[in-house]
């Protein structure tokens, strides 16, 4: 068998040298050669793939392993309408709470000038670097049998731990930063400037905060109020500790999800998890479309 | 103003106030015994332990998916970029059983790492890979803005001096991602340490040798042995505190490094 | 060293950043390349550099092909607009950084390379700045600096990015002085961009004049500023007098006004007439090619800058001299003393 290979010698000598050209541009600053680059991406897209796109797609397979007809078998359960019930409590609940301290909290640090505010910023954080257990062991000691106000609580016949109050008291507490952080940059950024105006004009405080400071930041507060509902809806661990386990009427649906699962019901326990990934998935979604309006916001405040 | 303070206090202070205070009831010889229990102290080292090489992965993957993210042109870019988030939206119960049945021995992945003789699920290795999955998106999230910011004249400047690819890479960007890095290493840590739900139900939950502390917290708060739980709970919350101490120092000294133009 | 730049060509997407560009740099020379934003001169400066490549022609360092060449390989000093100082390094640092990061085989050891930073140091007069981070200097200072970095490697050509852009006028002046010192004291074939005239004419020994990726003129500061080759140089550089005139068998026409001035030579059709405002001389009515009313007259440092509305309609601004006080109201003749004529492209 007899091959025509091109003869490099052949070339001529301006194809030569528009080659050396763009062999010396490919050598490009500011990016690395083909082969580290693909690898590179390679890696990324595998770790994602491995860590957190099969673990999804795997809720969604086990809880319609056994078909779609025990998949809404398993969310008719009583048991499980409850603790969708009392998950929806507990979230509006904490989420509304978040919501006026958030705002409040926000407002103080964005637009005054006082001693203690970095101290008052980490102050805000903490519930995100505190280990959930730790936020509900806090609820424990204070109103538990033993706790500071135990004997109290009993006295007048208060039920705060492993009822509704309690669970809703830990979520408060470890949702707390979302609303905050989410509107203290924005107000800082847009100033006091309108505000004095407003003021200036002879509006109450109020009527400046209502009319000038909430439009301002609606997309702040939505994308804030989103993301604390989400983990209100989701959380475990302190939840965990204050709820007391009570079957269908102190278990959230992350519980329900454990105690299922403890009891190898998966596709029960996987059928509402489904349910909170969906949740995840959304509230991503709509994190993403809010993001694309608060970077607008900066130009376009008032449609 | 006075209001808000008093608000905050009573929201967030007064219930760690609260496990402080509590932990004082106990005598440091109480203190220590409890610390020094063997169980304790194994439930600590697997927690720090797997939360530190969890964290230090995170570091290194988090560093490529970011330059991947940021740097890279290829198809499904947005969507893995919106995929980093997933385990700061998804619930810490749902991650647990998910990734559980992910490893477990008949999982999708627990049966081929099995045939290569690797357990994952109930093993310490399972907390290890629960603690990397919450742990990514800190990283990712903390560098990702920063690398985009970063001048690209820099990079040239270092070229045209005469520093190969490799030499930029270290002695010009890695440096000046240094304070995102370890913010990103910090509170990805920090996260896995704490972390709960994700990793009891892959943890295996062996005392001594797959049990986290969160989890020993729990058991002793079960056992209506309150003391206990408290004195563990003092020790993290502590670590919390200096972690949070030093992610502000970090952000300062990024800030400080900022060329006032 | 001297530099060849040959038809040169450079798209993105369908703008034509330099669209056929030849120029040639004399070793040693200092060369500014002047031109507005968007009229190529940056990206003429990367291409020199190695940062960019073009999509056609060539550039040879002293005769060989720079283009085969990375901006690693071609020892050439740049200067960004924005300094590019590494912030974490100290100033000392960020200057060793080029010796730093040669070849092993080459590379100085510890000791040369800290007399080497302290020579250079001791160049741009910053010495005491060594151990200071780039945030605690002032743009004038970085700028400094960004230059010993770029001089670091023996750099066989300089290029400077709109070196004073980002500086306070005061500093600007200052710097400009010193760059033209220090060019003269190390002689290394340097360019540097601009987008501002005075810059460009004050420092450089040549000036490359651009305009929408093409080259319009190139020459002495004299010879740009007193010899326009063509209508856009006339109009950028320094402040001009523009009429749009029609020209017809050696006539000279504005509007329906023939315009008492020479038209030797110049083709018939609409063009443009320029004079330097301080070329029109002020005279009774009647005395000169233009006749106008005084509408507003302002004091400026040696000159009264005059607005004349002409009889035909236009406006024009002019610097007469402050001998004869102009009051708004007069009549004048104007005559040019020296103007030039181009024919509209």
């Amino acid at each position: 068998m007899t091959m025509q290979i091109a003869e490099p010698v052949s070339l001529s000598q301006s194809a030569a040298k528009a080659r050396a050209h763009a062999a010396a541009a490919r050598n490009n600053l500011r990016t690395e050669p083909k082969a580290v680059r693909i690898a590179i991406i390679a890696l990324a897209i595998v770790f994602l793939s491995v860590f957190i796109v099969l673990p999804l797609v795997l809720v969604f397979a086990q809880a319609f392993s056994k078909g779609i007809l025990a998949y809404l078998a398993a969310l008719a359960e009583p048991e499980a309408l409850a603790a969708i019930k009392l998950t929806l409590v507990v979230a509006t609940i904490s989420v509304s709470l978040n919501l006026i301290f958030g705002l409040v909290a926000a407002w103080a640090i964005a637009k005054f000038e006082f001693t203690g505010k970095t101290f008052l910023i980490t102050l805000i954080d903490l519930p995100f670097s505190v280990s959930p257990v730790i936020s509900g062991l806090v609820f424990v000691l204070l109103f538990g049998a033993q706790g500071y106000f135990g004997g109290w609580l009993r006295d007048h016949d208060i039920q705060i731990l492993f009822a509704v109050p309690g669970i809703a008291l830990a979520t408060t507490f470890v949702t707390f930063p979302f609303v905050a952080r989410a509107l203290i940059p924005l107000m800082q950024e847009q100033g006091t400037q309108e505000e004095e105006a407003a003021i200036s004009l002879g509006a109450s405080g109020l009527q400046t905060f209502f009319r000038v400071t909430l439009p301002n930041i609606k997309w702040g507060v939505l994308y804030g109020v989103l993301l604390c509902n989400a983990r209100a809806m989701g959380e475990f661990g302190a939840v965990s500790v204050v709820s007391g386990h009570i079957r269908g009427e102190t278990n959230t649906m992350p519980l329900l999800v454990e105690i299922l699962y403890n009891e190898y019901q998966f596709v029960a326990a996987f059928a509402i998890a489904s349910l909170l990934a969906m949740l995840a998935l959304i509230t991503l979604i709509a994190k993403t479309i809010l993001e694309r309006h608060l970077d607008e916001g900066h130009d376009i405040n008032d449609d | 103003m006075g209001l808000t303070l008093t608000w905050l206090s009573v929201i967030i202070l007064l219930p760690l106030a609260g496990l402080f205070l509590k932990s004082l009831e106990l005598s440091p010889e109480q203190f220590w015994n409890i610390l020094s229990s063997r169980r304790t102290l194994n439930a600590l080292r697997v927690s720090f332990g797997l939360a530190f090489a969890a964290a230090c992965v995170n570091l290194v993957m988090g560093s490529i998916i970011v330059w991947a993210l940021v740097r890279y042109r290829f198809p499904g870019r947005r969507l893995f970029d919106a995929i980093v988030d997933v385990p700061f939206a998804l619930p810490t119960a749902v991650a647990g059983v998910a990734l559980t049945a992910l490893f477990a021995e008949k999982g999708w992945l627990g049966a081929p790492l099995a045939a290569l003789g690797i357990k994952v699920a109930f093993t310490p290795v399972g907390i290890f890979v629960a603690m990397i999955f919450i742990g990514i998106p800190f990283v990712v999230r903390t560098v990702q803005p920063v690398l985009q910011d970063l001048d690209p004249e820099i990079e040239e400047a270092a070229g045209s001096l005469g520093a190969s690819r490799w030499q930029t890479i270290i002695r010009v960007i890695l440096p000046s991602l240094a304070p995102a890095l370890l913010t990103g290493l910090a509170l990805a840590f920090a996260r896995a340490v704490g972390e709960y739900g994700s990793v009891i139900f892959i943890a295996g939950n062996l005392p001594n040798v797959s049990e986290i502390a969160p989890l020993l917290i729990v058991i002793r708060l079960s056992e209506f042995r309150c003391a206990d739980a408290t004195a563990i709970a003092a020790v993290m919350l502590v670590v919390s505190f200096v972690i949070i101490f030093a992610v502000n120092r970090l952000q300062r000294w990024a800030q400080n490094r900022v060329p006032a133009r | 060293m001297t530099i060849e730049v040959r038809n040169l060509v450079k798209k993105f997407g369908s703008f034509a950043a330099l669209d056929g560009v030849d120029l040639k740099v004399n070793d040693g020379e200092l060369l500014a390349l002047l031109g507005p934003s968007g009229s190529g001169k940056t990206t003429l400066l990367r291409i020199i550099a190695g940062l960019d490549w073009p999509d056609s022609g060539e550039v040879a360092f002293n005769g060989e092909d720079a283009l085969a060449q990375g901006a690693r390989e071609r020892h050439v000093g740049f200067v960004f607009q924005h300094y590019a100082l590494f912030r974490h390094m100290s100033v000392f640092e960020n200057v060793a950084f080029g010796l730093r990061v040669q070849p092993r085989a080459v590379r100085k050891d510890e000791a040369t390379i800290r007399r080497r930073v302290k020579e250079l140091l001791d160049l741009v007069q910053l010495d005491w700045l060594a151990d200071r981070y780039p945030s605690q200097l002032s743009g004038g200072q970085r700028q400094r600096i960004a230059l010993a970095r770029a001089l670091a490697i023996e750099p066989r050509i300089l290029l400077l990015d709109e070196p004073f852009g980002a500086l306070d006028a005061k500093v600007r002046k200052e710097l400009r002085k010193w760059l033209r010192s220090l060019h003269h004291e190390i002689h290394v074939t340097s360019i540097f961009v601009t987008h501002d005239q005075e810059e460009a004419l004050e420092v450089a020994n040549r000036v490359v004049v651009m305009d929408k990726g093409r080259i319009e003129q190139i020459g002495s500061p004299d010879e740009v500023y007193e010899t326009p080759a063509t209508a856009f140089v006339h109009g950028f550089i320094g402040e001009s007098v523009e009429l749009a005139v029609q020209v017809e068998g050696g006539v000279i026409r504005l509007g329906d006004r023939q315009l008492n001035l020479a038209a030797d030579g110049l083709a018939s059709g609409a063009s443009k007439l320029f004079v330097r405002r301080h070329d029109m001389l002020v005279g009774p009515p009647g005395s000169g090619a233009f006749e106008g009313a005084v509408q507003h007259v302002r004091n400026f440092g040696p000159v009264q800058r005059t607005e004349v509305a002409l009889s035909g309609g236009e406006t024009i601004e002019i610097d007469a001299p402050r001998d004869r006080e102009l009051r708004a109201g007069d009549t004048i003749g104007l005559e040019p003393r020296r103007y030039r004529i181009f024919a509209n492209a």
